[in-house]
């Protein structure tokens, strides 16, 4: 009975102490992620896909360039090829597996580079200001004045189709886009007092972004980066659609959309197959950044 | 003796521009002509209303924002590119805390971050810097054990304004600007800051400057208190003399809207009317006659100059000249 007032004290300041140990910034939202089901979900869903398009081998039992004259437009449920085959014969999950990893890196790919241009270009022109800005900015504002997707149609129209131009003129059609929204979050958190203040304390322009501009800008820009894939895989697939991005016999969503399109009247169900895909990813991506944009928007 | 901040001619004026051309279409004479000294361990109290260039000084101050004309000498060493002291030399000696908390603390850092920043770009050891931090709470009153790596927003006003003197005195300066420090706190918060602030002035030796619009804060804290109208000097001299017997009438009508609570001492003139005019194209000669109750014609013509009196008070005001023209000089 006598040493109980010791621990009553010492168990509340230690807990005191755990409890108010800081939070940090992104630890608040992955608690706050953590709760949003439709997020995770949608995190989920992509992870799978990620996997089994990396993994692809592991997950197909046919070749999907291997076409047989034979089983042509083969239904789904068809033996040996549950998804059916398209119009040469090759077995439809494999080129589905196999076409998400064209897929994908087409749309994910230009906005990761993209985002590396813009962010850094955005970013110094909304920390430099001034004539830096204005050049910056307006050049942004030329390319801003086209439609993404005319854009990319015109770059890719004048590369030539392929892969490596598709990934081009996407990268090309999204820098604008991250350049501005880098451009004013930065602008934004230049002019805070805290900047200011670092600014008096004698800390060079380095010292200053790498610990009072990245550390409020990342998150936004990140945000809008992630809502960017979607409309990217979109317009990668619409490029190869038109036949403008990854060039036949090459497994890709837009293209097999594409190609199929001439079955349409003999099983609209495996034509629509690759749209379906399409549609799924592009919505993932699309949840997934509304619910960290929603995660991230912490009233501190 | 020599100050350790002299201040002599101090001009900002900021360009507005517009236009399809981007001509400066006005200019807002936002500090013109200031001029002032600084004593070692003295604190000066800089009053105004809003807009009358307070805040501009302290920035031009602290070299956050590029002076037109004017020149800056700290500890007798002219501040500037080529002079005797760099900007980074500066910002070692006199450190400013701001007036909102909230903002001028980042807030994707812990506190002791946000202190132990100054002392990092400086050279210390990141180790170390973190070590001054909590020495740095300790001295401001906050125990680093619980403090040390909250986040802004996980701290009162009255905290957060802790951190921010902390972080100012991190690099050891000796100088520091208080620009409304305490203006925003609740009134027993801005007390318990106010007396930090007297504490560890003396602990560390320091001198300030303090800014606010507050005249009982001012009078409080302050040895000296310089009065600004519209970006001029008008009145500076001991806090005790000025304000017992003002001379120029602006400083005689801001204090005699001072709410006392002495009944004996209410006044019964009517204080300042109306809004300062715009610092954009300011009032020609003296700034203040267009609401000074005693403006000639020759207040209009002639700009009053800043004239040091035996009692080490200076006032800008015609009355006070003799031969100035103005009947009542």
């Amino acid at each position: 009975m006598t040493d109980t007032p010791a621990i009553a004290i010492a168990e509340p300041v230690e807990a005191l102490r755990r409890a108010q140990q800081g939070k940090s910034y992104w630890k608040r939202v992955w608690e706050r992620l953590r709760r949003d089901k439709v997020t995770l979900a949608m995190a989920a869903i992509l992870i799978a896909l990620l996997t089994m398009v990396i993994f692809a081998p592991w997950f197909t039992a046919h070749d999907p360039y291997q076409g047989s004259v034979l089983r042509r437009l083969k239904p789904i449920g068809f033996p040996g090829h549950w998804l059916g085959t398209d119009e040469v014969g090759r077995d439809l999950w494999s080129r589905m597996v196999y076409g998400g990893r064209l897929s994908l890196l087409a749309g994910v790919m230009p906005v990761f580079l993209a985002l590396l241009v813009g962010g850094f270009l955005g970013i110094l022109a909304g920390y430099a200001g001034g004539l830096v800005n204005s050049a910056i900015m307006r050049l942004a504002d030329v390319l801003y004045a086209f439609p993404s997707i005319l854009l990319a149609i015109a770059i890719t129209g004048i590369l030539g189709a392929g892969l490596k131009n598709t990934i081009l003129a996407l990268t090309i059609a999204f820098v604008p886009p991250l350049v501005r929204i880098s451009e004013a979050v930065t602008t934004q958190a230049r002019h805070l007092d805290f900047v200011e203040a670092a600014r008096a304390s004698g800390a060079g322009t380095m010292r200053i972004l790498q610990y009072h501009i990245l550390s409020n800008v990342l998150g936004p820009i990140l945000v809008y980066a992630t809502s960017l894939i979607s409309i990217g895989i979109i317009l990668a697939a619409g490029l190869s659609f038109l036949g403008l991005g990854v060039t036949p016999p090459n497994a890709e969503w837009g293209l097999m959309l594409n190609n199929l399109r001439q079955a349409l009247w003999v099983d609209p169900v495996i034509c629509a197959l690759p749209g379906v895909m399409i549609f799924i990813t592009s919505m993932c991506f699309n949840l997934l950044s509304d619910g960290l944009r929603q995660a991230m928007d912490v009233r501190l | 003796m020599r100050p350790l901040l002299a201040v002599d001619g101090l001009t900002k004026h900021f360009p507005l521009r517009g236009g399809p051309l981007n001509r400066t279409k006005a200019v807002v004479q936002a500090v013109d002509d200031v001029s002032f000294e600084v004593g070692a361990g003295e604190t000066l109290g800089i009053v105004g209303e809003s807009g009358c260039g307070k805040s501009t000084t302290a920035r031009l101050l602290m070299h956050l924002v590029p002076l037109d004309h004017g020149t800056i000498a700290f500890d007798g060493k002219a501040v500037g590119a080529g002079a005797g002291l760099s900007r980074r030399d500066l910002h070692r000696q006199m450190q400013m805390v701001f007036q909102d908390s909230y903002a001028s603390l980042n807030p994707r850092l812990p506190v002791a971050m946000s202190i132990a920043f100054g002392p990092l770009v400086h050279g210390l050891a990141k180790s170390a810097s973190l070590a001054r931090a909590r020495d740095l709470l300790q001295a401001v009153g906050l125990d680093p054990m619980l403090f040390a790596n909250r986040y802004p927003h996980e701290l009162s006003g009255g905290q957060r304004q802790r951190i921010n003197v902390a972080r100012a005195l991190a690099l050891e300066p000796r100088l520091v600007i208080l620009d409304e420090a305490v203006s925003a706190l609740d009134k027993s918060i801005e007390a318990q800051v106010l007396n930090l602030l007297i504490d560890i002035k003396e602990q560390f030796d320091l001198t300030y400057i303090f800014i606010s619009h507050d005249l009982n804060v001012v009078r409080f804290i302050s040895d000296r208190v310089l009065v600004m109208y519209l970006g001029k000097v008008v009145e500076l001299g001991p806090v005790d003399r000025i304000y017992r017997e003002p001379r120029h009438p602006y400083t005689k009508a801001l204090l005699s809207a001072m709410p006392s609570m002495d009944p004996r001492r209410r006044t019964m003139d009517a204080p300042l009317s109306g809004d300062p005019p715009n610092p954009i194209n300011p009032p020609s000669g003296c700034r203040f006659r267009t609401r000074c109750p005693f403006a000639e014609a020759v207040c209009a013509d002639v700009p009053p100059t800043l004239t040091m009196g035996h009692d080490g008070r200076a006032v800008a005001c015609h009355m006070l000249v003799s031969g100035s023209g103005h009947r009542r000089a």
